[in-house]
């Protein structure tokens, strides 16, 4: 036995200390707007009184110019594919199997892009600037969220 | 003495709960008017820094989202610290004498309402004694006040005079949370909520944001802006632990603002004490005469934005002195539990 009853016992390599913390989240007041939107199925996005761009979803700002976003603008389900990428990797709890195509979807009169999936093309398929459009979910399941849409797909004629 | 001018200082209305406002909600509309005040174009600001806490709000990486409100394009220079803006104009103003840049825009914002703002402020502690036990930031700050009662430092009748200075001096701040004047009376009567503090001992909560901008004495002299000078600023801290600790003194507050360059003439301080016998133990730490006109803004008592009210005191005290109240004025932040850290500016009227 050692003379330092500490060092018998060896170092302390981990402790736990659990907290719970509880908050009211919120998601911002222009944020509000997108959500009560898509929960009816329809896409709010923002216009900045400055530079005029057009964002969906919203957090409120224009970025770019750093004033307030103004009035609420009603976009349509489609748009184009700005940037996508194969995922091969699966993702521990979800059910979608890969490999699937992960894109970002610029809607059309908006000047940003929001992540979504590709479906109904095969994946070697997918292109740059193509057209796709919203798949939504059966009404009785909209909630607030963009999950609300099953994915995109792309627009009838435009994938060879 | 340094040649950094503060021109301009925006606060927004201190509320208890903003409601569904996000970061980029609360910080955009001081950033304007703060930018509008002096007119500095967001291309004339060599550098921005923030102070914010994403554990207020439970938001993570809010800080990095509340960029959003400056139009950060083309590029810019920005810093940010987990600690009160006050910390992060200290930053600018050690750029400022390095001579790294020559204006900055620094704002804090804090949204405390969607938790538990005692609990959340546990996290701050050290990790391996005090915060596995959780304890909150009022029963620490009880444990002080229970301390400088039984050392004979203060006594109860002049905790309750500190609250009726703040609600006093609130009345005349359209931006104070707490305005509702009090007397010993009423406050003797009030029953003890983590004894020996009351609730009118305690800051309240609030959400709010504020915005405060520096740059060269020169550059304020040559577009005709007033300003306060910064004379000088420095910051202390005390020992992590608690217990190593004489809670009833502030060596770190007293060697700040020496070092920051105290002297006898301020006319005005204010005392970032979010409970009122901290306000009591700064006026004895920093030897501030009984002239010395305290909180002229109501003080944290009326208002404390975490990630804000230190900055606030420096933005009020600037405030002050630009509207011809005082000559030269003493802006105390701290940050930490039981006035852990300490930071001083010492301004003058330019
Ligand atoms: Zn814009």
């Amino acid at each position: 036995m050692s003379s330092n009853p500490n060092e018998s016992a060896g170092p302390v390599t981990m402790m736990q200390a659990p907290l719970y913390l509880q908050y009211r989240f919120t998601a911002g007041t222009s944020s509000l707007s997108f959500l009560h939107a898509i929960k009816r199925g329809r896409l709010i996005g923002r216009r900045c009184p400055g530079c005029e761009s057009v964002y969906i979803p919203c957090r409120g700002s224009c970025a770019r110019c750093g004033v307030a976003t103004c009035d609420n603008i009603e976009l349509t389900d489609e748009g184009v594919i700005d940037k996508f990428t194969v995922v091969h990797i699966p993702i521990p709890n979800n059910p979608i199997k890969p490999p699937f195509v992960v894109a970002h979807i610029r809607l059309n009169g908006a000047d940003n892009a929001f992540h979504h999936l590709i479906g109904e093309v095969d994946n070697d398929k997918v292109k740059l600037g193509m057209k796709v459009k919203a798949v939504w979910r059966p009404e009785s399941e909209w909630d607030y969220g963009l999950d609300n849409i099953r994915y995109f797909k792309p627009l009838g004629g435009e994938h060879d | 003495m340094t040649d950094i001018a503060i021109v301009s200082y925006a606060q927004a209305p201190m509320v208890r709960d903003a409601g569904c406002a996000n970061e980029v909600e609360l910080i955009m509309p001081v950033i304007n008017e703060a930018l509008q005040a002096c007119g500095l174009a967001r291309t004339d600001i060599d550098f921005v820094c923030s102070g914010s806490a994403d554990y207020l709000q439970g938001a993570p990486f809010a800080f990095v989202a509340g960029v959003d409100a400056l139009g950060a394009f083309p590029p810019i220079k920005e810093s940010h610290v987990e600690m009160d803006a006050a910390w992060a104009l200290y930053e600018c103003y050690l750029k400022m004498l390095a001579g790294d840049i020559d204006s900055a825009l620094i704002y804090g914002f804090g949204k405390s309402s969607p938790g538990n703002l005692p609990e959340v402020l546990s996290l701050q502690l050290d990790p391996y004694y005090l915060q596995p036990l959780c304890p909150d930031s009022v029963s620490l700050a009880a444990l002080q006040a229970r301390a400088m009662l039984d050392a004979g430092r203060c006594t109860r009748e002049q905790m309750n005079e500190v609250v009726i200075n703040s609600r006093r001096q609130a009345q005349k701040n359209p931006r104070a949370q707490l305005r509702k004047p009090v007397s010993q009376e009423q406050l003797q009567a009030e029953v003890d909520w983590i004894a020996p503090l009351k609730k009118s001992d305690c800051c309240p909560i609030s959400d709010g944001a504020s915005a405060l901008v520096i740059c060269r004495e020169s550059q304020a002299r040559e577009m005709g802006l007033p300003y306060a000078r910064v004379v000088g600023m420095d910051h202390r801290i005390e020992s992590h632990m608690l217990g190593f600790r004489d809670l009833t003194d502030s060596p770190s507050a007293r060697n700040a603002a020496k070092s920051a360059g105290l002297h006898n003439n301020i006319e005005a301080a204010e005392l970032h004490a979010p409970f009122s016998h901290q306000e009591i133990l700064l006026r004895q730490s920093l030897g501030l005469s009984e002239n010395v006109d305290i909180n002229p803004s109501g003080g944290a008592l009326a208002g404390n934005v975490m990630m804000a009210a230190g900055l606030d005191r420096i933005g009020s005290m600037a405030a002050a002195i630009l509207r011809g109240d005082y000559k030269f004025g003493l802006a105390h932040a701290t940050s930490g539990p039981c006035l852990q850290q300490n930071l001083v500016t010492i301004l003058e009227a330019a």
